[in-house]
């Protein structure tokens, strides 16, 4: 089974988020990068996969910024075979554009299954797994949270409100990971050895503009500091009152 | 000035209330664009669907149905056809969605057809000069980003329980269609319902979350009454932590790696506040936080707090609050 996973390099989830002095991104100094959580899954899945058909190919696909490459050989470490970089001057906010990037890379090359986290924890674009589906014309099943493929037929399950989606698909398909669909391996000593042998193609991409303007990144309001109501069951008669008079939401 | 079309949801054929909040910030929307954009409200189904009728008052001029036999359930590749053609023949400048579960799905096929760019999920939008300003979250909600969408149309989703219904004296004109297609190679088989009568964690007005302080799983029957009192408007939320554990279902999760939520009010309880959990409630209107240690990081973003321990202000809470609805 040929698979390619799409991954993408994002600040650290525990990053305190500081304003460049333009206005409009995020100021990168001292911020730690990891490989997106969401995409974890997706790599973890595609390994599976390759695993459970006992042959194959696992491909790691990102765009953007030469360091990526690191973000790159975690997901060779975790045990992916190859990996390329579409390497791009900073990434904008339009999902369309890096669609189009990653569809380009992609079309063709006859991977039974393609593979992307459901979300970038950076931008929360939600967004370029159906848009690849969409430009390669291929199914597409999003925020999966279970999987199970047998002879070019699948089958996933997704979270919608209230309940589960049990969707059937054929393959060759798109599909987004979510959490819950597995619990991504840590690479071992071995693998991070291994991975630096393995082959990074670097490609320069330019993506086009896009339609989307940025106009400010702005830190949200504080929330008002709140007031602690009292210690006890005997601040609960306060805190429903409070609730009702002064923030009228019962 | 074109029109602005809502994309509206439908489940077992009756209109889901998210679709409330699609309408309204169409017609918030197109009230800013000004020159009398007027909003169309498109519906897929198999035949007529319980709710259209309502949709005018909440300030749709026009309500579309868009009838076939394969549009009983959600199909994502025969959803996408038909909204796209929909949306090219009636040349509207604005398409809204829901950034629902279904609507983060659909809205990014549609897009994509289009060759238009998604602004997703978004929690405020506004026009400038005739030119559609959104802003959404990102950073986990630790920062905001606002986008100005340059040509037409403009693809938005809007975060759920944001854009609060307003009704206005109004009725829309009812049309309905049916349409060639069909659900395409992807298919809904089945939905595996949540037992009757459960909200959804990210729809919910009120939302009662629990994290490790609850201790034991069992315990979460403490919170399970305090949603309960809240008379059906309350679902029970979860942090990382007890999920983890395995106590409570993913679909629970409150956070960045599980559901982004904005109640009216969030009750959360046994919560430190991790960052993390933050990421998922800080644009709920009203926070209230329920923790024995004074200095946990939730009481900086709650809005109003009780130090104590939970065994016995939740209960003391769900007294209060069920005397309140009688
Ligand atoms: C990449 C990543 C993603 C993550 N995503 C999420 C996410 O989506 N959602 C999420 O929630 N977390 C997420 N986390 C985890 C997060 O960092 C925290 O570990 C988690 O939120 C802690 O859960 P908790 O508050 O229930 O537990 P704890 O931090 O252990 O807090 C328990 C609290 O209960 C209080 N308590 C204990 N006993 C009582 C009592 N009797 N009465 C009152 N209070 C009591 C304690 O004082 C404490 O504040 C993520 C972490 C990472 C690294």
């Amino acid at each position: 089974m040929k698979i390619a996973v799409c991954i993408k390099r994002v600040p650290d989830s525990e990053t305190r988020v500081k304003i460049a002095s333009d206005g409009k991104s995020l100021d990168e100094a001292g911020v730690k990068f990891i490989l997106n959580p969401y995409d974890e899954f997706a790599v973890e899945e595609g390994l599976r996969l390759k695993e459970k058909a006992g042959t194959g190919e696992v491909v790691v696909i990102a765009l953007g910024p030469a360091a990526a490459q690191e973000t790159i050989r975690t997901a060779l470490a975790m045990g992916a075979d190859r990996g390329v970089l579409l390497q791009t001057q900073g990434l904008h906010p339009d999902g369309l554009e890096t669609a189009k990037a990653l569809a380009a890379e992609l079309k063709g090359a006859g991977f039974d299954v393609i593979l992307l986290g459901k979300m970038a924890i950076d931008d929360y674009n939600h967004q370029v797994g159906p848009m690849v589906a969409e430009l390669l014309d291929l199914p597409c099943v999003t925020t999966v949270t279970h999987l199970e493929i047998v002879g070019g037929k699948g089958t996933a399950e997704r979270e919608i409100e209230g309940g589960v989606e049990v969707v059937a698909f054929p393959l060759p398909a798109v599909l987004t990971t979510d959490k819950g669909l597995n619990e991504p391996r840590y690479p071992a000593l071995k693998g991070i050895m291994a991975a630096k042998k393995k082959p990074l193609e670097v490609k320069p991409t330019a993506p086009g503009p896009g339609a989307l303007e940025i106009l400010s990144l702005t830190l949200p309001p504080e929330r008002q500091a709140g007031k602690i109501v009292g210690e006890g069951p005997a601040a609960v008669a306060e805190l429903v009152r409070l609730l009702r008079e002064e923030a009228k939401v019962l | 000035m074109s029109n602005v079309l809502a994309v509206l949801e439908q489940r077992d054929g009756a209109i889901r209330k998210v679709s409330y909040e699609v309408v309204t910030g169409a017609r918030r929307l197109a009230d800013a664009l000004g020159g009398g954009a007027g909003v169309d409200a498109l519906i897929l189904a198999t035949g007529p669907v319980q709710g259209a009728d309502q949709l005018g008052r909440f300030g749709a001029d026009r309500v579309v149905t868009l009838t076939n036999v394969a549009f009983g359930r959600y199909a994502p590749e025969g959803y996408a056809r038909a909204i796209a053609d929909g949306v090219n023949a009636g040349g509207y400048g604005v398409v809204v969605f829901a950034a629902s579960a279904t609507g983060k799905d659909l809205a990014p096929r549609v897009a994509a057809r289009l060759g238009r760019p998604l602004v997703q999920d978004i929690t405020d939008v506004t026009a400038a000069a005739g030119a559609v300003i959104a802003t959404r979250p990102v950073y986990a909600g630790k920062a905001l980003l606002r986008v100005r969408v340059a040509g037409s149309p403009v693809m938005l989703s809007l975060r759920p329980n944001v854009f609060t219904p307003v009704q206005r004296p109004k009725a829309g004109a009812q049309e309905s269609a049916s349409v060639d297609g069909s659900a395409g190679r992807v298919i809904v088989t089945q939905i595996k319902a949540a037992p009757a009568g459960t909200l959804d964690v990210a729809e919910a007005p009120i939302v009662v979350s629990g994290g490790r302080g609850l201790k034991d799983p069992a315990n979460f029957k403490v919170l399970e009454a305090l949603a309960a009192a809240f008379a059906g408007r309350a679902a029970v939320g979860a942090s990382r932590a007890v999920v983890d554990a395995g106590w409570r279902p993913h679909a629970d999760q409150v956070g960045q790696t599980g559901k982004t939520v904005s109640p009216t009010l969030y009750v959360a309880v046994g919560i430190s506040g991790a960052i993390q959990h933050l990421a998922g409630m800080r644009t709920s209107k009203v926070i209230v936080a329920i923790n024995k240690d004074k200095d946990a990081p939730i009481f900086k973003v709650a809005d109003y707090g009780i130090v104590g321990d939970l065994f016995e202000v939740v209960p003391r809470l769900t007294e209060e609050i069920r005397k309140l609805h009688g």
